[in-house]
């Protein structure tokens, strides 16, 4: 169902598209380069100097040389200096430029998010969005804290290879042989690594899970003695976990005592390899111990760098899977300048033929014709799966409807840009969703630049003076995460105030849930009312209370509209509408209060 | 300052010690096998000395060697390197094993604790908190036992690399004696400053991650409202903000990485300048020179290991303290030997309950009587007490004040398990686990598919679960997620029925059923072969008018019971609040206006 295109392509394709992205990273990356370089460079004086010093300083007839050495040594040591200078310049600027394009990726992931359309987000799981916009993005940033580091470790290898190779051609070789068949067998190593990984990293979830159940159903758990059975599940969930940790650790194990073979190989056979050499005067003593030291500046970067283009692997997946989002077409698309404006006021709006389905999915609506006039109330109803809740999607412009098309005030919805639509046309959602900051502030989403004022004048016109003075703080009344500090129906007022305040020719109304109690719902009720006076209003009612006062209803059954009308005209008639009346009135009153 | 880090490293000490008691065995492998590692840099300096001087001087001046002696030499050296090999595998090994049970232990310690924890404690903690004590916490807490034999053996190699020094020349190992020092007390200052910016950019990151978080879940709200615009410029604030603590926290590496890896090079650069002269002075030989300086590269590294443990302790401690806070939390509900009569409805009687949350009181002296096999509904506004009273008249709390009777019993006295297995209880809130409908219905309870399948007829799904793909056999996913919310109340429904219990207590259990379904249901459990007591949680009509009484509540009080008919006509408040679909009715019915009256009305009275 995801829409999100499969993350895949090459190392350098991702990275090219992350420059596309993140114009940022392009300034300073040659620099950095060029500086870690020469900070890999910087890093072959000590063994240069051993060589000098023992070959010039020591080894000469008549040496010691003292002045000499120290004239040696103090030149390396500002050059070691100098070096550690550099590299710091180079951190600095990897830091500054990778971090910038990093931020801009985040945000950019993050605002296509909310450019995708309502049934294109139903199809993926929030979790997932995300971490592609967190811990994806992350997983690169922390890898290059420790990124500047392995760089110039890598430009070592290069560096240090040349060095070598400039003392003494066999040796280099005789290293290479023992290091090249380890980075030919560690990309499949690596892979398999990886896989262990993801392994844990997916046990780890299922012990989560396990636990989240032992503390979400706390309840039920104690009611029904159920612990055993959760606790034996928890065991085995923490069990598989340790497993998985312990069978990649294996793999670490072996991987990481073939590099440390290769090392002790590598110097072993230097020492006896060179000496052969030494005695056909084709090496010095000292540079003989130069190459041991070389060997060893080059050993830790030879075995890193297995490790570190597979940390590197998992931070590229990281960063596809953000760029994934950024390159996910839009199917709802705003039409942006070449669009339309609506102008303030009445607003009509007319559904021709319209059919919908759910993206792989069976259609759910057929051949959809209506008429809504300015200033109605319409009503729409139906039992739960009829079409009603995607009626309203495509009259909002959630989505975009398969076949036919909607018009408002004559102009195809799909026309009308979206700074013009969403400030005319406003839906009053089911799940009353508040951000967590305070009741006012939630309010003044629906039109920002309103003061204080604007918002108590607009609850008291809905009538819900008295339900802000029952507020602990008023209009500063924390919401709490998702709303959750108040009832739903609070949750419910809250939204409905937004959405007033916003003004809107066009409100549509998801009505409230079953779980409000009866006093809430009622003022709930009664605000609603006083929201649509005097505008065009859709209501998705499941109460049929919400029909008999509106001056339209449409019912649906099986994705059609299958009778209009007023109420009384539909409850005279036999047909769907009659049924569901009488199936509510008999639900909602004992018998003694029906008309 | 110094004296609450000092307290921090007492106490990461001490969590440390505690690992070491759980699993000395392993502990002390891995330690040996670090100290094997420490060792070994040494042995290997002290082999390539000796051979620099016994077969590569002699080999160059004289022109010459023997294969015995170049054999000897290669082998040598790869041997002593293959102590490091093995110690650098056992002590990595060790250390994981240790750490994977150690975390493993405390996982199931912690979890097992969540389940033996009573209800109202869980109720003080949010699901989030508990989650993380369990993953990230437990994770903390044991994340330094990885560099822990490491650091160990770096002090062994420290230890062994000085006198291996002294033994050659005691200016040389004043050298490392200044390098060595300076190279550990720059990593700690390092550490310490890198972990309150590292700190700082964690806890964006969860900024981050908490509005991408809201942002996503309201999504359907910013687009309606076309919030886009302004959500993306929050999401910038805070990944600009994060982004910044990213680049002070790179900057921060960037400065300390490249003085440490200078270090030990001046440390070489020392060496060999001084070593002239000590060979100059004929204090040393050329060998001896090698061996120094080629332990200064070897070293050089491992060092600074020892500051990873201590930047990891304060992370350990805070860990260690939270996962205390669960695991010495106060445990067991206390039973005692009392039993239920053996067969038939449960009396139930409350006398003089009352319970508080840390907000307040949420119930004052609430004293009713439910009879054996009557149905009672519990009637009143939302933040009543109601789901409150449920859970004390199923035992998942214990009153602060009076007592919960069972068959005139106390039901703090009754034996470990005798009220789960005689009383059910459906939550508001229908919560499946992911598991099949099966096992979502018996919860552990050991009886054939018949009697599933029974209870499942009796709250109207056997059709439903007949219908999914596997049957019975069918995942319902995490907290039911494949089941509307009708179909997952009617599973909770047929859980509680599958017990056939003589006490059933439904806290509005049926909100999401079809109200012709739920009717039928409810007639069916009020009427079913084998009785039991019932208490309905219920604000429908048709729901309340199943009971034989009603007792209304308001703010934690008892305001009146009788039957519906007794209540509508002398309990103002009880009238309000049931009549109220009908009273709506009949002002939606009427002229625009008059509703706003009654309810204005409705609040004052």
């Amino acid at each position: 169902m995801s829409r999100i295109t499969r993350e895949s392509g090459s190392a350098t394709g991702t990275f090219r598209r992350a420059l596309q992205v993140s114009p940022g990273l392009r300034e300073g990356l040659l620099v950095v380069a060029g500086l870690a370089l020469l900070a890999a460079a910087g890093r072959v004086v000590v063994p240069i100097a051993v060589q000098i010093t023992l070959d010039q300083g020591i080894q000469r007839p008549g040496s010691p040389q003292t002045g000499f050495v120290l004239t040696t040594v103090a030149v390396c040591a500002v050059v070691v200096l100098a070096t550690a200078w550099v590299t710091y310049l180079m951190n600095h600027r990897l830091y500054r430029s990778t971090e910038a394009g990093l931020a801009t990726l985040r945000v950019k992931a993050f605002r296509r998010v909310h450019d995708l359309s309502a049934p294109a987000l139903s199809g993926e799981r929030r979790g997932d969005l995300v971490a592609r916009v967190t811990g994806d993005v992350d997983q690169f940033s922390i890898f290059l804290q420790f990124g500047g580091m392995l760089l110039v470790s890598l430009c070592q290898l290069v560096v240090g290879s040349a060095v070598m190779f400039a003392y003494s051609w066999v040796l280099t070789l005789m290293v290479w042989a023992v290091f090249v068949p380890l980075l030919l067998v560690s990309p499949p190593m690596q892979r398999r690594l990886s896989q262990h990984y993801g392994r844990v990293r997916a046990r780890a979830g299922d012990m989560l899970a396990a636990t989240g159940e032992a503390v979400v159903g706390a309840a039920v758990i104690r009611a029904y003695g159920a612990g055993d059975l959760i606790g034996r599940r928890i065991d085995t969930a923490v069990e598989e976990h340790r497993r998985a940790q312990s069978r990649a650790q294996r793999l670490v194990a072996v991987t990481l005592s073939s590099g440390e073979v290769a090392a002790a190989l590598a110097i072993g056979g230097v020492v006896s390899l060179g000496v052969v050499l030494g005695v056909h005067g084709r090496l010095t003593a000292g540079e003989l111990v130069a190459f041991l030291f070389l060997v060893t500046l080059f050993i830790g970067p030879a075995q890193m760098s297995t490790e570190v283009l597979n940390e590197l692997q998992n931070a590229l997946a990281g960063w596809r899977r953000a760029l994934a989002v950024v390159d996910t077409p839009i199917d709802v698309a705003d039409p942006g300048k070449a669009g339309v404006d609506l102008e303030r006021g009445p607003m009509e709006v007319l559904f021709e033929e319209v059919g919908y389905a759910y993206p792989a999915g069976p259609p759910v609506l057929h051949g959809i014709s209506a008429h809504i006039a300015p200033r109605t109330r319409v009503a729409v109803v139906g039992e739960t799966g009829s079409g009603k809740s995607t009626f309203a999607k495509l009259l909002i412009r959630l989505a975009d409807p398969s076949s036919g098309r909607v018009t408002v005030n004559g102009v195809p919805l799909s026309e009308v840009r979206f700074s013009s639509l969403r400030k005319r046309v406003v839906m009053v959602p089911q799940d009353g969703f508040l951000f967590d900051t305070t009741v006012g502030a939630n309010i003044r989403y629906g039109r920002p630049d309103a003061t204080d004022d604007e918002v108590r004048r607009a609850l008291a016109t809905l009538g819900l003076r008295s339900w802000l003075e029952s507020l602990p703080q008023g209009l500063r009344t924390p919401v709490g995460q998702r709303g959750e500090a108040l009832s739903a129906g609070e949750r419910q007022l809250v939204a409905l105030a937004r959405a007033y305040l916003a003004d809107p020719d066009l409100l549509v109304l998801d009505e409230a849930t079953s779980a409000v109690d009866p006093a809430t719902e009622q003022r709930l009720q009664q605000a609603l009312e006083n929201a649509t006076r005097g505008r065009t209003a859709v209501s998705v009612a499941h109460r049929l209370s919400t029909a008999r006062a509106a001056d339209r209803v449409l019912v649906f059954d099986k994705g059609r509209i299958v009778q209009q009308g007023t109420h009384e005209e539909l409850v005279a008639r036999e047909g769907r509408y009659a049924e569901l009346y009488a199936a509510w009135m008999s639900a909602t009153s004992s018998g003694a209060g029906a008309p | 300052m110094s004296g609450t880090d000092s307290s921090t490293l007492r106490r990461g000490l001490g969590v440390l010690s505690v690992a070491v008691r759980e699993e000395p065995w392993i502990f002390t492998a891995a330690l040996l096998a670090s100290c094997l590692y420490g060792v070994a840099p040494v042995a290997t300096s002290w082999v390539l000395g000796r051979i620099t001087e016994r077969v590569v001087l002699p080999a160059f001046e004289a022109g010459r060697t023997t294969t015995a002696a170049l054999t000897g030499a290669g082998l040598a050296i790869f041997g002593v390197a293959m102590l490091r090999v093995v110690g650098v595998i056992g002590r990595r090994v060790g250390a994981g094993i240790m750490q994977f049970r150690l975390q493993a232990t405390y996982r199931r310690k912690v979890a097992r604790h969540y389940l033996r924890l009573p209800l109202s404690w869980h109720q003080r903690h949010p699901a989030g908190q508990l989650l993380s004590n369990v993953s990230s916490d437990v994770e903390a807490v044991w994340a330094p036992i990885v560099p822990l034999p490491t650091a160990i053996g770096v002090v062994v190699m420290l230890l062994a690399a000085v006198v291996s020094m002294a033994l050659v020349d005691p200016v040389l190992a004043g050298v490392s004696l200044l390098v060595f020092p300076a190279v550990g007390l720059l990593n700690v200052f390092y550490q310490r400053r890198l972990s309150p910016l590292a700190a700082r950019a964690q806890s964006l990151r969860a900024e981050v991650s908490d509005i991408a978080h809201e942002s996503f879940d309201g999504a359907v709200v910013v687009k309606t409202l076309g919030l886009e615009r302004y959500e993306t410029e929050r999401m910038a604030a805070a990944a600009e903000r994060l982004r910044d603590a990213n680049i002070a926290v790179g900057r921060t590496r960037g400065r300390f990485d490249p003085m440490l890896d200078a270090l030990p090079n001046l440390g070489i650069l020392t060496v060999l300048a001084v070593g002239t002269v000590r060979l100059a002075a004929g204090a040393i030989t050329v060998g001896e020179l090698v061996q120094v300086a080629y332990l200064f590269t070897m070293i050089a590294f491992p060092v600074r290991a020892f500051g990873w443990v201590l930047a990891e302790l304060p992370r350990s401690s805070v860990g260690w303290s939270r996962v205390r806070h669960v695991l010495d939390a106060e445990g067991d509900r206390s039973t005692g030997e009392l039993r239920l009569a053996d067969a038939g409805p449960i009396s139930l009687h409350t006398r003089g309950v009352s319970y508080a949350y840390d907000a307040g009181n949420v119930l004052h002296d609430v004293t009713l009587r439910v009879g054996s096999g009557r149905t009672v509904a519990v009637v009143g506004p939302t933040g009543s007490g109601k789901s409150t009273l449920a859970a004390l008249m199923v035992r998942l709390v214990d009153p602060l004040e009076g007592d919960v009777l069972m068959d005139g019993k106390d039901a703090r006295e009754m034996r470990s398990g005798e009220v789960c297995s005689a009383v059910a209880f459906v939550p508001q809130e229908a919560l499946l686990f992911d598991d099949t409908v099966r096992g979502n219905v018996l919860l552990g309870l050991k009886v054939p598919d018949e009697r599933v399948w029974e209870a499942l007829e009796a709250v109207e799904a056997a059709d439903v679960v007949r219908a999914l793909p596997q049957g019975l056999d069918t995942r319902v996913g995490e907290r039911g997620a494949t089941l509307s919310g009708g179909q997952r109340q009617r599973v909770a429904l047929a859980r509680a029925l599958v017990r056939r219990p003589r006490l059933l207590v439904l806290d509005d259990a049926t909100s999401s059923i079809d109200p012709q379904v739920e009717g039928r249901i409810l007639t069916r459990l009020r009427d079913a072969r084998v009785p039991s007591t019932l208490v309905l949680v219920a604000y429908r009509q048709a729901t309340i008018a199943l009971a034989d009484q009603v007792v209304h509540i308001e703010r934690g009080r008892v305001v009146d019971s009788g039957t519906h008919e007794e209540l509508l006509a002398r309990c103002a408040g009880y009238r309000e609040l049931v009549t109220a679909y009908e009273r709506e009715e009949r002002r939606t019915a009427g002229p625009d206006g008059s509703g706003v009256a009654a309810i204005e009305e409705g609040r004052t009275a």
